[in-house]
């Protein structure tokens, strides 16, 4: 922070004005003129909170993407189709169980499974040829959408929440003033709040994990320089598999999560496959805080450009994309290549 | 590169001594086909071919002469069939224009261009599978852009009833004359990317691919020619998208949606990615499949609507074990057939 400060005091003074007079639109009861300018401050709040929880399903999603490209370049554009189908089969075990909660580690084995069955069969075969790996996995990507489509047709699905995460949820933010003064509270569904703090959760296990524990040393040392770790006698396949099957089973709970808070339908595995390159390519490959940051920046982006400006909204994202690789062509947290 | 070596003086074989007799044969069954193809076989499989070919085609230039893969191909086709109906006539008349034939088809051309120009710059910021994602975000910024936006492309639903001019009396939606139109495009297209990949700038542009530093160090400007390869494989897919714009007789946001962004690369792919001849092939066998491949699967007891299941399916194995595609599994075999007989003591080694 303070160095940050050093090498640009012009830049981070404009930045901490921003971020204060951010936190005083979230916190401070709108004054008149405000709203009349802005809308109203509940749309507002819903919009950012929107955005953060979106944030928070595309971080889930990227951060198994951007491990793998990170850890062992490989690129997986069957990506999205993981979490579609992780989606599909949250739902059938919510459905036939009853038990949300069960379907998480069901999906995560399966998934995973499949993930290492792809990184066993396909991936092994063809290290370092990234355009042949692209290839492939579109080409898996085409036949497992048309297999669920197969399964499931073209109906949307929406896995339901458990009664103890349905309903509302009264958080501490001021959405207006009363005309006696007093203040109402802003309301919003429970279940995206838990989902908000589960990614949290994660994202900060994650971070532990990889920059803290044994494990994690021998991942980061594998992005850096694969082949002297292969060569200091540590089983890299064996590592690469194990990350593999995380990203995919990452992919798959995220799956769960998206549908119960939005849905499940064919053309939703492209959408979230584009959405991970987006935020990769915002926040930088291989990193887990870009893919944090980059999320929540498109996040936001898509949700405040609904409200606002709702022809637009896609263009803010692909603008945003367009600025970063323009001026930081490896992503706003990404390493120099 | 001997190609590069011009030839001339009397010493020179003669134009129809240099092309192989295969290829003569080729051109004569492709211009007399009218006379013994019905009009479907012309309209709807071959126009097709041509046209996805043409658009595979600016996607081979791209990967194989500048080892640039993008996706923005048919998004840039997309964008010109836009130009068309939304300069020309179209069934929407409050936002068609009405401009001329010839005014309206080099303005799209030149937008079409220029989009793909402007994507062209900013992809080539980037190397390799990076580039791939970039044109892929930006392909479907478009799709989704298409479909909310209603003030000029008109949202969801696109323009339909966009004709050909009606030039020389001739109606061209007509199969033969299309047909012969698509065909005179696409030998056109061809021909283009022959002697582009052949000049100087093709010979720079491969150079590139090979090795961007060493010319770097030569003193050519590697981003400019890569972008201006970007500019030629625009035009090329702009006359291709003009075309599957006539051909279907509308232009909607699915027209450039992302499975048709996929199957451009499938096409090229499939066919072979360094020969300009593959994407008309890989275009041959995707149409092939895609018209009949309902009727086989009917006849195996499986549901019509499985095709892209057995796309996909060819797809994968294709690039499973041939990387270059169809062409790559015919050289392959050529290779192996040569090499299984010794030629001095004709027997198998």
């Amino acid at each position: 922070m303070q160095s940050l400060y050093k090498r640009h005091p012009v830049w981070s003074v404009i930045l901490l004005v921003l971020i204060a007079g951010f936190l005083w639109l979230i916190f401070a009861p709108w004054p008149p003129g405000l709203e009349q300018v802005m809308g109203r401050k509940r749309i507002f709040l819903n919009a950012i909170l929107s955005g953060i929880t979106l944030g928070a399903l595309y971080f889930l999603v990227a951060s198994g993407f951007t491990l793998v490209f990170g850890l062992m370049r490989n690129v997986n554009l069957a990506h999205g189709s993981l979490y579609l189908l992780g989606g599909y089969i949250g739902y059938e075990v919510a459905n036939t169980t009853g038990y949300w909660l069960l379907a998480f580690p069901v999906v995560f084995i399966l998934v995973g499974a499949l993930g290492l069955l792809l990184q066993h069969q396909v991936f092994r075969r063809m290290e370092g040829e990234e355009l042949r790996q692209t290839l492939v996995t579109i080409g898996i990507s085409v036949v497992l959408a048309d297999i669920m489509l197969w399964i499931w047709g073209g109906q949307s699905y929406q896995v339901l929440s458990p009664d103890w995460l349905s309903g509302p949820m009264t958080l501490p933010l001021i959405s207006s003033l009363r005309s006696n003064g007093e203040a109402v509270y802003l309301t919003y569904p429970q279940v995206r709040i838990v989902i908000l703090c589960v990614a949290i959760l994660i994202g900060l296990a994650m971070w532990l994990v990889l920059n803290r524990s044994k494990l994690g040393m021998l991942i980061r040392a594998g992005v850096d320089d694969r082949d002297m770790l292969a060569a200091s006698g540590v089983r890299i396949q064996v590592v690469f598999l194990g990350v593999f099957a995380f990203g995919a089973g990452m992919a798959g709970m995220a799956g769960i999560i998206g549908g119960t808070f939005q849905s499940l339908s064919p053309g939703e595995d492209t959408r979230f496959l584009l959405a991970s390159l987006v935020v990769v390519i915002v926040g930088g490959m291989g990193s887990i805080p870009g893919a944090a940051l980059g999320a929540v920046i498109i996040g936001l982006a898509e949700q405040i450009g609904i409200v606002y400006a709702p022809t637009y909204s896609v263009v803010f994202t692909f603008l945003i994309m367009a600025v970063v690789l323009a001026f930081r062509p490896q992503g706003l947290l990404g390493a120099g290549r | 590169m001997t190609y590069a070596v011009r030839t001339s003086g009397p010493a020179s074989p003669m134009l129809f001594e240099r092309v192989p007799p295969l290829w003569w044969a080729i051109a004569l069954v492709l211009i007399a086909m009218p006379l013994f193809a019905s009009n479907f076989v012309l309209f709807q499989i071959f126009g097709w071919t041509f046209i996805l070919g043409m658009i595979g085609l600016s996607l081979m230039f791209l990967a194989g002469y500048g080892g640039m893969v993008s996706l923005i191909q048919m998004t840039v086709a997309a964008l010109a069939g836009y130009m068309v109906a939304i300069l020309g006539t179209s069934g929407v008349p409050a936002i068609s224009l009405g401009w001329p034939w010839w005014l309206h088809i080099p303005v799209a051309i030149l937008v079409a261009a220029l989009f793909g120009t402007l994507v062209g710059a900013l992809a080539v910021r980037t190397e390799g599978i990076y580039t791939i994602m970039i044109t892929l975000a930006i392909a479907s910024a478009f799709f989704y852009f298409t479909r909310q936006n209603y003030g000029l492309f008109n949202g969801y639903t696109g323009f339909n009833n966009v004709l050909p001019p009606q030039l020389f009396g001739i109606d061209w939606r007509q199969p033969a004359p299309f047909y012969y139109l698509t065909l005179a495009c696409a030998t056109l297209a061809y021909a283009a990317v022959v002697y582009v990949a052949r000049s100087p700038f093709g010979l720079a542009l491969q150079g590139v691919r090979d090795n961007p530093r060493r010319m770097g160090a030569l003193g050519f400007s590697v981003t400019a020619h890569r972008i201006l390869a970007y500019t030629f494989a625009s035009v090329i897919a702009a006359f291709g998208g003009i075309l599957l714009v006539w051909q279907s007789a509308q232009v909607s946001p699915g027209t450039a949606g992302i499975p048709q962004v996929i199957d451009i690369l499938v096409i090229a792919v499939v066919g072979g990615i360094k020969r300009p001849v593959g994407p008309f092939i890989g275009a041959l066998i995707y149409v092939l499949l895609r018209v009949f491949s309902p009727d086989v699967l009917l006849a195996v007891g499986l549901s019509g609507e499985r095709f892209k299941l057995l796309i996909g399916f060819g797809f994968l194995v294709i690039v499973f074990f041939s990387p270059d595609g169809v062409l790559g599994l015919w050289e392959k075999f050529k290779a192996r057939r040569a090499q299984s007989r010794d030629p001095l003591r004709g027997d198998r080694p």
